[in-house]
């Protein structure tokens, strides 16, 4: 699923300034189920933002709403009514999900409540994990289900590097928090299912035009178009 | 060119002292963080005559510095031959295959290849780390450069660079029982030499050598093992604890935090990188050390000599 996680709440509230009509629009899929932009945390945003502009002396009327998906447009049809009578709407979508809005209701301002950060899932309650870059060229065949492109801190695609250590990356994150080497799990994995000779290989430059460097993708289903 | 060259590559000092059979002694210079070419001169200054080349990082451990190019260059103009190192953290496929096209018109002859220091621990940790390559498709870049005038996309080019080809290999990284393997990747991907992660456990260094003389390579790449003189306890504390990929044991500690703080420990420390390159030197398939002391060249002279290695051999 997509992850994001909600900006700063002074950085969100001056996005109000010169406004007195405020729509905090949350999104009721990946964002709900992360707990960041669904309905409820939407509500409370927007609650939030009543508090702090009473306490300012504003008058101003923040309301909420949510779609069910705020990236598809049908979903969007739904709560268009609502939308068009707000002249600023706080998005608690992803990053498609804001786009989507955007694009729809435009002119309109449509600002990011959230920072939308990676594909990845529920490790654990209330713990996230990157899982996908969405490179284009899966490989995760060869590397026993673990990803090298997004879960190796330098991408590599040949083996862990120097800085590998008790199955740790080298890289600590900003909070001290510990990195698990892809590497190393993915020569336990393999040697687990008798396959570490694919670790031997030596494997080709990866073809990065098929991710974001080779422009903007588009994906077309034509059996799936309507004739 | 290949007339000239006849079975050597490149034709490097360093390849030649190699390949006759001669144990070499590599060292290393890391560039300045400021414009100042007079730091480059000293540093390369103190090393020669000591050492057949020098290696010249490349942004090490993140931190900019005068590019490896550029002080390979002035090593190269003061009459020290240079290793230019190259990581795949800074540059993509186009910049690294560019870069190496000019060090050769350069007469830059030796390269070592290295995955790089991840972005997270430099001065510009907001970067964007590159990563296009890694240190093993890197090698076989250059290697088809060199051998088949070919770029990484195919295209042929008409003069190729002649390049002797380096690489690293930590014998002391997870999983241990890969790391002789990589080394074989390297092997496979067109690595001549390797030069090791600094060794201070002896016996590991050791148990991998096993390995990697089973699998046949120490007769397909020149191993040289990495020596850092350690110039004081606190040194080696920190080693042993935040350089990524570091095996420092403790008695190695202890013994150097036995002596006295200053004069004492450095004596303590150069006299331990003599004995361990006697030691080395011993190990059946090591052709020659690379001593990394940094910041403090000064000491690679006397250690150099204490260990017996001099004078350099001169090679035809």
């Amino acid at each position: 699923m997509i992850t994001a996680d909600r900006k700063p709440f002074d950085e969100i509230y001056a996005m109000t300034e010169g406004h007195d009509k405020v729509l905090v629009a949350g999104c009721d899929t990946c964002v709900a189920i992360c707990l960041t932009g669904g309905e409820k945390e939407a509500e409370i945003l927007a609650s939030e933002i009543r508090i702090r502009a009473k306490e300012d002396g504003r008058d101003i009327t923040v309301e909420h709403t949510a779609a069910i998906r705020q990236c598809e447009w049908e979903y969007l049809e739904m709560i268009s009514d609502e939308v068009d009578s707000f002249p600023l709407v706080l998005s608690m979508g992803c990053g498609i999900g804001i786009q989507s809005m955007a694009e729809r209701f435009a002119p309109k301002q449509v600002m990011p409540a959230v920072n939308t950060n990676m594909l990845g899932m529920p490790q654990e309650h209330a713990v996230w994990l990157e899982r996908c870059a969405a490179c284009g060229e899966c490989v995760i065949g060869e590397t026993a289900g673990i990803c090298p492109v997004v879960r190796c801190s330098k991408s590599l695609m040949n083996g862990p590097c120097g800085g590998s250590h008790a199955g740790l990356c080298e890289v600590v994150g900003p909070e001290g928090d510990e990195t698990e080497c892809a590497w190393a799990l993915i020569w336990e994995r393999l040697k687990a299912q008798g396959r570490e000779d694919l670790m031997f290989a030596n494997r080709e430059p990866k073809d990065w035009s098929k991710s974001s460097s080779g422009g903007p993708r588009k994906m077309v289903r034509e059996e799936a178009k309507p004739v | 060119m290949s007339e000239a060259l006849g079975t050597l590559k490149a034709g490097s000092h360093l390849e030649r002292v190699l390949s006759e059979g001669r144990f070499a002694v590599t060292g290393e210079c890391g560039p300045p963080k400021s414009a100042d070419r007079s730091v480059i001169e000293e540093k390369v200054k103190l090393l020669k005559g000591y050492v057949d080349a020098v290696n010249i990082t490349d942004n090490q451990t993140a931190v900019v510095r005068v590019s490896s190019m550029a002080a390979s260059h002035i090593a190269q103009s003061n009459g020290i031959e240079a290793v230019m190192q190259m990581t795949c953290r800074d540059r993509n496929r186009l910049a690294m295959q560019a870069d190496i096209l000019g060090a050769a018109t350069l007469g830059i002859r030796n390269i070592l290849c290295l995955t790089g220091d991840h972005i997270s621990f430099g001065n510009h940790p907001k970067a964007r780390g590159v990563h296009d390559l890694d240190s093993i498709t890197l090698i076989r870049m250059f290697k088809d450069m060199r051998d088949d005038k070919r770029f990484q996309s195919g295209e042929e080019m008409d003069v190729a660079p002649p390049l002797f080809i380096g690489c690293a290999e930590n014998p002391f990284g997870d999983p241990l029982e890969f790391r002789a393997m990589r080394l074989g990747k390297k092997v496979a991907a067109g690595a001549d030499f390797v030069q090791t992660q600094c060794i201070f456990n002896i016996p590991r260094f050791r148990m991998w050598m096993d390995e990697v003389r089973s699998l046949g390579l120490h007769k397909e790449i020149k191993i040289l093992a990495g020596i850092t003189p350690i110039k004081s306890a606190g040194m080696a504390k920190y080693m042993a604890k935040n350089v990524p990929g570091m095996d420092v044991p403790p008695e190695i500690i202890d013994r150097i935090a036995s002596r006295d703080k200053g004069e004492p420990q450095q004596e303590e420390g150069k006299a331990l990188a003599v004995e361990m390159i006697k030691e080395l030197a011993e190990v059946e398939g090591v052709a020659g050390v690379h001593v990394m002391a940094v910041e403090w060249e000064a000491a690679v002279p006397e250690i150099v000599e204490r260990a017996g290695l001099m004078p350099r051999p001169a090679v035809a």
